[in-house]
């Protein structure tokens, strides 16, 4: 594999290589487009990189020389951390492979696994310790309460914070630590539990970035837009890198949500100076866009998303279609844009279409096909449906193969409806009086028998 | 009134039968006179029935047009008795009925009970003779005789209806449906009614009508489901995919909890329920079929949802399997020509949908679309489809292509106003029956009660500071 320095060097090795390689099948098996891992893994950090390395992993298919190289970097990796767990796992995948200076190196688990056990403990002394002085100290204020003295009183207060601070700490101390150990649902409860004890604005926000790191990795994205909704609910204004993280979170669980306008947007508004502070989860060119304007500076990063966009404005669908076609197969190893691929494909080549016809009267469809590049009766059937959704007011003619825009003539369709309502008003205003008037009876037929 | 039965009592030797026919004779000139009648008639019937003097031939010294009311009360004691022999019925009918064209509505409008009754026993007569036919034109009659005014429903409407139906006289009976009816007095005629003005419709092919009135079954207030509401139903389904060809499996919310939850999964159709004969048993019938129907409560009705359901999807050739699969519930409840119209006409629906799509269209293309066997049947389907009015079309013939037009219709010729005009009328003539049904209700002694007793509970403010204070409770 070359190693290639520049950050967005392995998109347009593979434009060049996989221009016209369209894979229409949904598997995700990347032929003849080699995807450098390094690079790749390079933009990553920490834990999310490790994850990405063993999904690429996982995803690769038959292609042996990749995966065994993403499995490489993972161990290297996590053998920076200390998470002996998927060190395991890590090494099952690995089977023996990739030589002796990759097998299982249980002396060093084992001296891991030893250091986490101590390191719990302490932590676990110091926060019980925490506990005991902070009821020592409730118990003196109380006690000084009674005595009335004031000033000491005061100097109390601020021991409680003291205290409070110190478990705060503790508490995230542990929580960072189940988060190397990759126990995350300890890890969040840890960082929540943090939360009684924020005193200032910082804590709270400090809090719920923790909580949004570890929800991302655990999947659980409903949490992560409640945490998001919590910090931007401060009064304080944030810093633009926090706010711009944060938009960055919301942005993901909204993908994962599939609600991909939201997402989106949210990603728009990551701010081009973002640049690479906040890799622990995203890199910045995986930010999609659908349609808007004001992306132009992120596209410095990425030309190939910057080709893509021109065409679509420009209407050359064809080649935009084209670099979309060799783009995919690297999104589908994407962790977060895995499941989605197909639908934002989708959605994007529909919105083409009705681009394209949007400002004809009428269309000749074999041009039209070829600008798509399908067949004519395909590019049919896709109008078809297009036309039953509502989105194209056209009809087609089959016979000459045109498509013509059809416009609606407002004022006999307002005689209609007007026509229309009345007699609904008619059927349902005599219905009403007749189950009225059956109601009458059954009331008066009850009343006669009780009478 | 008193003086004339004392003068027959007195008279003494005659019979009363001829007393009977001598007042009759007499007192039927003026509305006074006729009140006399009237009681003296109530009076007399028990001797009546017994006096083996009267006979058919009796009748003929009454004019049935100025002595309609004692006319029809002889009528009625002569021909309400049991069964009799064929050559007596007929004769019987034939005298009903010429009384029936001929009578004075005045007259038989003070007994309509009875008139009411001798009109059932002629229906049933005439059921009997298996000659329907004879009886549509004189119960039409009747109808309109006895009818107080064109808004109200009489006890005749559902029997002069049952009448057209065994004789597929359906022309006959869309004239009385063509009435708006407003007030209704028995449910049970009601329901009656609008089961088989439904079906009328449903033989003329005037789809909309039958819906609404299917609909007025289906919705109508009841406490618990009734064997017509259920035939009812079964019929109104299928009636709302061929005209609106759309299905859904919930009932509109006006109708009633108890029609809401059963309607769906109960039928009775393997009792054999034959509607138009147990008409005359559902008083009996009703009355097991409340103690009864939790033994039965076994998905019946399922065949008609899901051949709803079925129709939502569009797919023809799952539509027809299903078919198949439940066609001997259908024959069982005589709904199979329905179901089958239900099918052709999802055909015509895919039809027009292709219009929306397309400005022309090969017949062979159409054809492949619709799921028909070739361009030949579609050619047909399209044909009829434009003469029914249903779309806009031109067939080459040449190259076998459709050109699909706009609806020509431009709202501007005199004919249309004339159309939008009473569209209007109608929509302020209904208004003001509203208005007038509101003012009534809110003098009703018993709605009044009502709304005293329970200001106790609720707490109305302002709103019902009119309702006196004597009907609070």
């Amino acid at each position: 594999m070359e190693r290639d320095e520049e950050s967005s060097g392995p998109m347009m090795e593979m434009c060049t290589n996989g221009g016209g390689e369209e894979t229409s099948n949904r598997r995700p098996i990347i032929s003849g487009e080699p995807l450098d891992i390094e690079a790749y893994a390079s933009l990553y950090k920490g834990r999310t990189k490790i994850m990405r390395l063993l999904f690429i992993a996982s995803h690769c298919g038959g292609n042996q020389t990749m995966q065994l190289e993403a499995l490489r970097m993972a161990y290297d990796e996590i053998k920076k951390g200390e998470n002996t767990q998927l060190f395991r796992d890590v090494v099952n995948r690995i089977n023996g492979r990739l030589g002796d200076k990759y097998k299982m190196d249980s002396a060093w688990c084992e001296s891991v696994d030893r250091r986490a056990e101590q390191k719990k403990g302490r932590l676990e002394n110091e926060l019980s310790s925490y506990r005991v002085m902070k009821y020592v100290v409730l118990f003196m204020c109380c006690l000084v309460c009674l005595h009335r003295s004031f000033l000491v009183n005061h100097y109390l207060d601020n021991e409680t914070n003291l205290i409070k601070e110190s478990i705060r700490m503790g508490h995230n101390d542990f929580g960072d630590f189940y988060y190397a150990c990759g126990l995350l649902s300890d890890a969040f409860k840890n960082y929540v539990r943090t939360r009684d004890y924020c005193t200032t604005a910082k804590h709270i926000i400090h809090m719920c970035m923790n909580a949004i790191l570890v929800s991302i990795e655990m999947g659980q994205f409903t949490h992560v837009s409640s945490y998001v909704n919590k910090a931007e609910q401060n009064p304080e204004t944030l810093d633009p890198i926090v706010a711009a993280k944060l938009r960055c979170a919301s942005g993901l669980a909204h993908l994962e949500l599939k609600k991909y306008k939201l997402a989106a947007r949210k990603f728009l508004d990551v701010s081009p100076e973002l640049g690479n502070s906040y890799n622990e989860v995203i890199a910045p060119q995986d930010a999609k866009v659908i349609d808007n304007i004001n992306f132009r500076d992120f596209l410095e990063l990425v030309p190939e998303v910057r080709e893509l966009i021109n065409d679509f404005y420009s209407s050359r669908y064809a080649s935009c279609l084209e670099y979309l076609g060799s783009l995919r197969a690297n999104l589908l190893l994407d962790i977060h844009l895995h499941d989605h691929v197909d639908t934002l494909y989708d959605q994007i080549r529909k919105k083409a279409l009705i681009q394209y016809t949007l400002p004809f009267v009428s269309v000749d469809l074999s041009r039209m096909a070829d600008a798509f590049k399908t067949s004519v009766s395909g590019l049919e059937k896709e109008l078809e449906a297009l036309i039953t959704d509502n989105q194209i007011q056209a009809r087609i003619d089959s016979h000459n193969k045109i498509l013509y825009a059809r416009h609606a003539d407002q004022r006999n369709a307002t005689f209609q409806k007007v026509l229309q309502m009345g007699n609904e008003f008619d059927r349902d205003v005599r219905s009403m009086m007749l189950r009225a008037n059956l109601l009458k009876h059954e009331y008066h037929a009850r009343a006669g028998r009780n009478h | 009134g008193l003086c004339s039965s004392e003068i027959s009592i007195t008279i003494g030797g005659m019979s009363s039968t001829e007393n009977l026919i001598t007042s009759i004779q007499g007192l039927s000139a003026s509305s006074g006179d006729l009140s006399a009648l009237h009681r003296i008639l109530k009076g007399a019937e028990e001797t009546l029935h017994a006096d083996s003097d009267l006979q058919l031939s009796t009748l003929e010294q009454l004019d049935p047009s100025k002595h309609s009311l004692g006319y029809l009360y002889l009528l009625d004691v002569l021909t309400c008795g049991g069964p009799m022999s064929k050559e007596k019925a007929s004769e019987v009918v034939l005298l009903i009925a010429r009384f029936i064209t001929s009578c004075d509505a005045d007259q038989i409008r003070l007994a309509s009970d009875k008139f009411v009754s001798l009109c059932k026993g002629f229906k049933d007569r005439v059921l009997e003779l298996e000659d329907p036919l004879r009886g549509v034109a004189p119960l039409l009659t009747a109808v309109r005789k006895v009818q107080v005014s064109t808004k109200r429903l009489t006890a005749l409407h559902p029997d002069c209806l049952q009448l057209c139906l065994q004789a597929k006289c359906y022309k006959a009976g869309f004239s009385i449906l063509s009435d708006d009816i407003l007030e209704v007095d028995q449910p049970r005629d009601f329901y009656l009614y609008c089961y088989y003005g439904g079906m009328i419709c449903i033989g003329q092919k005037k789809f909309q009508k039958a819906l609404e009135l299917l609909y007025n079954v289906v919705t109508a207030p009841m406490h618990s489901v009734n064997a017509i509401a259920l035939e009812a139903y079964k019929k109104y389904v299928l009636v709302t995919l061929i005209h609106s060809g759309q299905f859904s499996v919930s009932l509109p919310k006006c109708a009633s909890t108890a029609a809401q939850r059963h309607l769906k999964t109960w039928s009775i159709s393997h009792l054999q329920f034959n509607p138009m004969i147990s008409a005359a048993l559902y008083p009996i019938l009703a009355r097991s079929l409340y103690v009864a129907y939790n033994f039965y409560r076994s998905p019946f009705s399922q065949p008609y949802t899901e051949v709803g359901n079925c129709y939502n999807e569009g797919k023809i050739s799952e539509l027809q399997a299903v078919v198949v699969a439940h066609s001997s519930d259908f024959e069982k409840d005589n709904n199979l020509g329905l179901v089958k119209q239900a099918v052709s006409s999802l055909y015509k629906r895919n039809i027009l949908r292709l219009t929306q799509k397309y400005l022309t269209l090969s017949l062979q293309d159409i054809a492949n679309m619709v799921q028909l066997a070739n361009a030949k049947e579609a050619e047909m389907h399209v044909l009829q489809m434009i003469q029914d009015g249903q779309i806009h079309a031109l067939i080459n013939q040449k190259d076998g292509m459709v050109r699909f037009l706009e609806d020509p219709e431009q709202y501007k010729t005199s004919e249309m106003i004339e159309v939008m005009d009473s569209v209007i009328q109608r929509t302020i003539g209904l208004s003001k029956n509203l208005i007038a049904m509101d003012e009534s209700l809110s003098c009703d002694p018993l709605y009044l009660g009502k709304v005293g007793r329970e200001r106790q509970r609720y707490d109305f403010g302002e709103d019902f500071d009119t309702v006196p204070q004597k009907f609070s409770m």
